[in-house]
């Protein structure tokens, strides 16, 4: 019998081990002097986006990862402001009644060239009617390709707002609407209202895939997406024909990286150079890493908890409220966001214009709470769900923790409350259908005008669309908002949106918790990146010195010398 | 020979069979039950059979099951209710990670852990076989998430030698061939190709020393005493008595006959990789079917979670019928048996 030849022949084992060795070796020594890692940006992102379409969605991680660097919109925010500047419109007029909007479009402006898909058009007024009819006209035959259906478009109101939208010609589009909306224009610059490719969509309906419009977007950005892994990378290329001119960043990817530690461990170490999201405990220890920098600013954003008030026992306004007194806001800004954030009482950031600083704080007193919680016939307490999201969010760097420091003090006052938490497109999926007593959410308003948050989360359409947590549906509050977005007055707008808030304060459908601050890390080489005040993370425009070669540790010497000459 | 093989055969189908049955009853407690089978067809016959309702279900349990390995065996697991796509393509996207860094993992193991189970043979009870036997038992008491942390403290954020996560560099694109980075990379006809290959080897040192720390524990304990059983037998005296040396006695005669009940164990370290690859895949961003199935669970998504039990325990299975069959090949005394 003959024995096998890996046993018989020692010489093997020899080999292979000196192999391993030899490629152990080599794999550790510094010996790499490429510099493949010039043009690439690595951003250590949060999350896996849920879609490739900011049309279906409302989570900002998703609109990182498409409208923001795949798409373009007819006009856009200024880099780092909420100011408005031509996008795919290079101009437009509005009619004296403020209802019809006539935009002039850009010529010569080019779609992404994939493996599935070459254009053979420029971008034309096509593709602005189909990027809005897949939205709003429920026969349109991209209406129903995806199941997630158009959140944001259904809660901006936008279907009762259109009134039509004509094709002029083929450089010109008409938007009608039925009544004066004052935040149209700053809406027209939001994700959801990005221009998708009508001819992509049409060659798509040819080969029978028309799922792919929202898994391998065709866009007009700067970016175009090359390749994906759910849970590891999104991989994009520098749109060469882009017409702004081709970024200098000729390759981008995101590293979805959902643990912060990683993230900022990936960071030091030059695997990334751009972080989303910090701890702040990572913002405190900045200082050890001269190689980083901080960016931050006040961010435009609330952290709450929603309380379903279809559900017993938070359809009673007392129990709400008592939950307002019982918990201890001020632990919760100092613990979970190590006081990168200021405690809050309305839905709306004190940076915001027509902010109420007249309506009244519940300040923390579990005595009044047991009050009303007795009044309304729960002396004993009860028990509850609070839901938690799993994933860090700029409005609220840990919900967990943050919903075990509520459980505490709920526990003081006879609540026993019972944290879950699932993964968090999940999550925000079982909150939409409702299936929640009470869940920490947030919200960041993304186009600078206080109608994003009143309208978009606390309006009786947003109920529809689930957007709504806590399915609060208040006539008078419904009424004042209402009126408030249609007018064009910002001094009437301000006076209604005041009064909206003191109902919001007399009803209480949430314990509006904090406004954060937001801030991004990013090493030296990354320069010409801006924070958006909406949070979102733009990599158009951004450059890369090369200095960082994957030696790291010469890397980080060379870094600390530039550091100290500039400290000099 | 036949007797044994066709023995392990029924074996092997048998532990299937079971396995089929458990995911099935599993599918059946899932609040959707079996539809997510039938999603992915929505073609005209399959409608007129079922009706349009995708949620109906056979009412008979049995003609259930044999729909249910009918769609198995058309490599039909599903469609993922998170992200739509088919589960038994992205099982091949995530599985092959899981298989390179195993397989790394656990020649790691075995080159580390046959030598240094015949130093402390031979000499045993000397501070050698102590140090070799005290340190793995730390080894295969040791959590490995945090010796993973512990390493890439020291290795990547203390001394900078190690990349902290992934499989490879993020700045070199490599379209996936065989799943394997390191074979891809070697394939991949871009100019950085062997650059690529340097830094997924990077890459995957770490990792695969986490996972492979208790197999290595294992190996190296199996070894010892293999070998000093051996090592006592009458053949290696008389074969030091007619004055081999000392190196032949050690690797000729007895690390061969110590080999077979090694053999056996390395095969049974195929579960253990596969339960480890769960915990360093999430440590380390690695994109494997451990992670895929993870965060399955995390999102409730029932037909990943089922497809992922069902293919991995299945590759668990098969590796072990493959073992079998080999230890037959290799041992006469389990040839011969009838």
């Amino acid at each position: 019998m003959q024995r096998p030849i890996f046993l018989k022949h020692l010489q093997f084992w020899k080999l292979t081990t000196y192999f391993a060795l030899t490629a152990l070796i080599l794999s550790c020594s510094k010996s790499f002097d490429s510099n493949v890692r010039d043009n690439v940006l690595v951003y250590c992102s949060e999350a896996s986006p849920q879609s490739f379409n900011p049309q279906l969605v409302t989570s900002g991680s998703t609109f990182d990862a498409s409208s923001r660097q795949v798409y373009n919109r007819l006009v856009e925010f200024t880099p780092g402001t909420s100011d408005i500047e031509a996008g795919l419109a290079t101009s437009w007029q509005i009619s004296k009644d403020s209802k019809v909007y006539t935009f002039n479009l850009r010529r010569n402006v080019s779609f992404h060239s994939t493996s599935q898909f070459t254009p053979t058009r420029y971008f034309n007024a096509d593709d602005v009617l189909f990027s809005f009819q897949r939205q709003w006209l429920a026969n349109h035959p991209y209406h129903n390709v995806s199941t997630l259906g158009f959140r944001y478009f259904d809660s901006m109101g936008f279907n009762e707002l259109l009134h039509k939208i004509v094709k002029v010609n083929d450089y010109q589009v008409r938007f009608e609407l039925n009544y004066p909306d004052s935040a149209f224009l700053a809406t027209l610059a939001m994700d959801f209202t990005s221009i998708l490719s009508s001819e992509y969509a049409e060659n798509l309906i040819l080969s029978s895939s028309r799922e792919l419009i929202d898994t391998q977007p065709v866009g007009t950005g700067p970016f175009q997406l090359t390749r994906y892994q759910a849970d590891a990378f999104i991989r994009y290329k520098a749109h060469p024909l882009y017409w702004k001119g081709k970024e200098s960043i000729e390759r981008l990817v995101f590293a979805i990286t959902p643990d912060p530690s990683l993230r900022f461990a990936r960071l030091i170490a030059g695997e990334c150079d751009v972080m989303a999201k910090p701890l702040p405990i990572h913002i405190k220890t900045l200082k050890n890493y001269p190689e980083l920098k901080t960016l931050t600013q006040q961010g435009s954003n609330v952290a709450y908890l929603a309380m379903n008030t279809q559900k017993k026992p938070f359809d009673d306004k007392r129990v709400r409220q008592a939950l307002n007194f019982a918990i201890k806001k001020e632990t919760l800004v100092k613990i979970v966001y190590g006081d990168t954030a200021v405690t809050a009482k309305n839905p709306i950031p004190p940076n915001m214009w027509s902010y109420n600083s007249a309506t009244i704080e519940s300040k923390y007193s579990p005595e009044k709470a047991k009050q009303l919680l007795s009044e309304a016939g729960y002396s004993n307490g009860f028990e509850m769900d609070l839901w938690a999201m799993p994933v860090q969010r700029s409005y609220n760097p840990n919900a967990i923790k943050m919903a075990e420091l509520i459980q505490q003090d709920l526990s003081k006052v006879g609540i026993k409350a019972k944290i879950i938490s699932y993964e968090f497109g999940t999550y925000l999926e079982k909150v939409k259908l409702g299936e929640h007593q009470t869940a920490l959410l947030g919200w960041i308003g993304d186009n600078g005008d206080p109608s994003n948050f009143f309208s978009s989360i606390l309006s009786c359409a947003a109920t529809r669309t689930g957007n709504n947590a806590s399915f609060w549906c208040n006539a008078e509050f419904d009424r004042l908002i209402r009126k408030a977005a249609i007018n064009s007055d910002k001094d009437t707008r301000s006076a209604l949106y005041k009064n909206a808030q003191l109902v919001f304060n007399q009803e209480k459908p949430w314990v509006p918790i904090a406004h954060s601050k937001q801030s991004i890390l990013t090493n030296q080489r990354v320069k010409n990146f801006t924070l958006a005040p909406t949070d979102g993370v733009f990599f158009s425009g951004v450059s890369l010195v090369s200095s960082l070669s994957p030696d790291l540790e010469g890397n980080k010497a060379i870094n600390e010398n530039d550091n100290k000459e500039n400290n000099n | 020979m036949f007797y044994s093989i066709s023995k392990q055969g029924i074996n092997f189908l048998a532990s299937f069979f079971v396995l089929t049955l458990f995911t099935f009853a599993l599918a059946n407690f899932f609040p959707e039950k079996l539809a997510f089978l039938y999603a992915n067809q929505i073609d005209q016959s399959l409608m007129a059979n079922h009706g349009t309702n995708y949620d109906l279900v056979e009412p008979n349990l049995f003609n259930s099951y044999l729909f249910y390995l009918q769609q198995l065996f058309d490599g039909n697991l599903g469609i993922s209710s998170v992200r739509g796509t088919s589960v038994f393509s992205e099982f091949f996207t995530y599985f092959p990670a899981t298989l390179e860094l195993s397989i790394v993992a656990l020649l790691f193991a075995i080159f580390l852990g046959v030598p240094l189970g015949i130093l402390a043979a031979r000499h045993k009870n000397q501070w050698q076989d102590k140090s070799v036997v005290s340190s793995t038992l730390i080894g295969y008491s040791m959590p490995i998430f945090w010796w993973a942390m512990l390493l890439v403290l020291f290795f990547s954020l203390w001394l900078g030698v190690s990349p902290v996560a992934s499989r490879i560099g993020f700045e070199y694109d490599i379209s996936p061939v065989t799943g394997f980075m390191l074979v891809d990379t070697l394939l991949s006809d871009q100019p950085y190709s062997l650059e690529a290959f340097k830094s997924a080897l990077h890459h995957i040192v770490l990792p695969s020393v986490v996972l492979g720390t208790v197999p290595l524990a294992i190996i190296t304990r199996s070894t010892r005493s293999s070998m000093i059983s051996i090592l006592n037998e009458d053949y290696i005296i008389s074969a030091k008595a007619r004055g081999l040396s000392p190196v032949t006695v050690l690797w000729k005669h007895a690390l061969r006959n110590a080999a077979l009940p090694l053999l056996t164990i390395i095969g049974l370290q195929v579960s253990t990789l596969i339960t480890g690859s769960l915990i360093t895949e999430s440590i380390f961003a690695w994109p494997g079917a451990g992670k895929w199935l993870l965060e399955a669970v995390y999102r409730r998504d029932f037909p990943v979670i089922h497809g992922a039990i069902l293919a991995i325990a299945s590759f668990v299975i098969l590796t072990h019928f493959i073992l079998d069959l080999l230890m037959t090949y290799l041992d006469p005394k389990l040839r011969r048996k009838k």
